[in-house]
């Protein structure tokens, strides 16, 4: 029987083409979580993972490939499959027109749960949620991590065995974020599964058990986060900030072979497995005028003098340096040869 | 932290293992009860504010067209023109109130929900077949059209008093074809509100709601129309036309007029019954139909 698989998710070659639209928004994700997991999508912005998240929760039809939940093919049984699963999405979708302990009882009653069990089980997770006191509130006054905390509450009012968050820490305060996390471990810790998208790298790294790195729409790796480090060789990197001379007033065209002098000039150190030029964060005034440049290698220590050697010779100026056991923005990085935003 | 304490009820997924699995069918059917039950709920607790929304354009349609135009036209020539006109007014305001009150009880929400604010999402998330969902509105906005037609009815018998004039004998048939109006402004809703989007609101009144309360002969009979042949063929395509002209051939009494020569009697003719459902029927069909599946194409992608 399909139940007793022992992964919560599968995706098989998921492919989601939207009409008149030039490239694939999924193309070709296989991954699979295993119950009980933390499993996360990191990637930027339009790599794919809300589309994922969509075919996986029945709102999205895949042009070709399978996604299972609990060994229930998606797309052949939505209603099997909304029964098992819960979604905490980007944006409120909260009910407005109800009061809060209303969506959850609500909610619980579009899913068959009984009176008595549905009343019990919203006193119980407004009160965990720390929002007993505005339960008989409508919306209009609550703040973006109620919201999000009155959306968890209302995830788990019909007890599903898959829980989806779709980048559940996007604009939150540090605070809420925090509360979040904890949240998330805790919910994995009673044994629902998990899976969730996010851009931050800290959070993945945190909360997640296995990681797949999404970017156009690919799965580029998928390990756990201490494996996926491991995919930078060397396992240290540094990193300059480098204020360059700015003959970019003479023309475009010099300052870019300027810039490429000392990124050759990097390539050329002895140790340096791979060295790459990352581009300022066009919207950070603090970054106008300085590039970065991060170089990998077995012992990156080792190459922090030869490094500043090549800068000044270049007539670069140092702004910072910094060295590092690799993070998962590095494994990012170190794969698409860009930031994450 | 105190807050983050697990209490047995919240536990992760004892539940629903321990819940006896259900059919799709059972579960499709609870959940539609359910989402029915909340939009009682919601409108129930704000009925008057619904009832003021309703109410307010057919107040001013009754008074000023029922009372206050025929007194004027009969001030001078005492002739029987307001009395008939009432008589056929009424009608066509209980299938005009009928009729819009049930469309924008979904185009509205749909729109918006569609639109931007998502908040049917957690419908649509249910564990029944998306369409329902659409079914479910389209249910729900037909029973707010029955009632908004209904209520016409004791306003108009305060604001028109002796001239508030309703045949008896046909109750059934005037039921039946007030359900049939307030369901095909539902469907019409239906679709209007899955084809418009949130910055086209403006345009849908005075592009589409405008023309379709004038075309629909709320204010005037069909027949009477003759002699505008064109016209009359255009309002042959607003399934509202249908609504007015039946609820007048169930509502209508004859009518007595004063002459010269004594009493006269007479009936105002209306689109024969089987045209009148005919022309219902195949709007309800066919907006619903065309609604769910745009709806369907909004929903899931």
């Amino acid at each position: 029987m399909a139940q007793l698989t022992d992964n919560a998710i599968e995706v098989i070659d998921l492919v989601k083409h939207y009409p008149k639209a030039p490239v694939n928004a999924v193309d070709g994700v296989s991954f699979t979580a295993r119950r009980g997991e933390i499993f996360g999508l990191l990637g930027p912005n339009g790599a794919g993972k809300t589309t994922t998240i969509g075919v996986l929760t029945t709102s999205v039809v895949p042009t070709s490939g399978k996604a299972l939940i609990m060994g229930h093919d998606v797309t052949a049984d939505p209603i099997g499959t909304k029964q098992l699963i819960a979604i905490v999405p980007q944006q409120s979708n909260l009910d407005r027109s109800l009061r809060a302990r209303d969506i959850l009882t609500f909610h619980a009653a579009y899913h068959g749960v009984p009176r008595r069990e549905r009343n019990a089980r919203a006193d119980a997770l407004l009160a965990e949620m720390g929002l007993a006191d505005r339960a008989k509130e409508k919306l209009t006054r609550y703040s973006g991590g109620m919201g999000q905390r009155l959306m968890i509450a209302r995830a788990l009012m019909h007890s599903p065995a898959v829980l989806f968050l779709d980048e559940p820490t996007n604009n939150l305060d540090p605070q809420s974020r925090l509360f979040l996390w904890e949240r998330i471990q805790q919910m994995n810790r009673e044994g629902l599964t998990i899976l969730l998208t996010t851009h931050d790298m800290l959070e993945a790294d945190q909360l997640c058990q296995r990681i797949a790195i999404m970017d156009h729409g690919k799965v580029l790796a998928l390990d756990t986060p201490d494996e996926l480090k491991k995919i930078i060789p060397g396992g240290t990197s540094l990193e300059l900030r480098v204020a360059l001379p700015q003959p970019a007033l003479v023309s475009a065209t010099g300052t870019a072979r300027e810039e490429s002098g000392l990124l050759t000039a990097l390539r050329a150190l002895p140790g340096a497995d791979k060295v790459d030029e990352i581009a300022a964060d066009p919207n950070d005034p603090a970054q106008e005028g300085i590039t970065r440049y991060r170089l990998y290698g077995q012992d990156a220590g080792t190459l922090t003098a030869p490094a500043l050697q090549a800068v000044s010779a270049n007539g670069g100026e140092l702004r910072d340096l910094h060295l590092a056991r690799p993070s998962l923005e590095d494994v990012f990085i170190y794969l698409t040869g860009r930031n994450l935003r | 932290m105190a807050m983050l304490d697990v209490t047995p009820q919240a536990n992760g997924t004892a539940p629903q293992a321990a819940r006896k699995p259900r059919s799709h069918a059972r579960m499709a059917w609870t959940a539609f009860m359910a989402i029915l039950r909340r939009d009682i709920v919601v409108t129930a607790r704000d009925f008057i504010p619904f009832l003021l929304q309703v109410l307010v354009q057919p107040l001013f349609f009754l008074f000023i067209f029922g009372k206050v135009l025929p007194n004027l036209a009969n001030s001078g020539t005492s002739s029987g023109f307001g009395n008939t006109f009432t008589v056929l007014l009424l009608p066509g305001i209980v299938a005009l109130t009928s009729f819009t009150t049930a469309l924008q009880g979904v185009t509205l929400p749909l729109v918006l929900d569609l639109g931007f604010a998502r908040e049917i999402d957690d419908r649509l998330q249910s564990p029944l077949p998306v369409s329902l969902v659409a079914v479910e509105k389209v249910v729900f906005a037909a029973m707010r059209g029955i009632i908004g037609g209904t209520v016409i009815f004791p306003l108009a018998y305060l604001i028109l008093g002796n001239s508030f004039q309703v045949r008896t004998d046909a109750i059934p048939q005037l039921i039946g074809t007030l359900v049939l109006v307030a369901m095909a402004g539902a469907t019409v809703g239906l679709t209007i509100g899955t084809l418009v989007k949130p910055e086209q609101i403006s345009l849908l009144f005075a592009l589409i709601l405008t023309p379709l309360l004038f075309t629909g002969c709320t204010y005037y009979n069909w027949s009477g129309l003759s002699s505008i042949k064109w016209f009359q063929i255009v309002t042959l395509f607003n399934p509202l036309t249908y609504g007015s002209e039946g609820l007048r051939k169930f509502m209508m009494p004859p009518i007595t007029v004063t002459t010269p020569a004594g009493p006269q009697s007479f009936t105002i003719p209306t689109l024969d019954a089987q045209w009148i459902f005919l022309g219902l029927g195949v709007a309800i069909v066919a907006f619903f139909l065309i609604g769910l599946q745009t709806f369907r194409r909004r929903v899931v992608s």
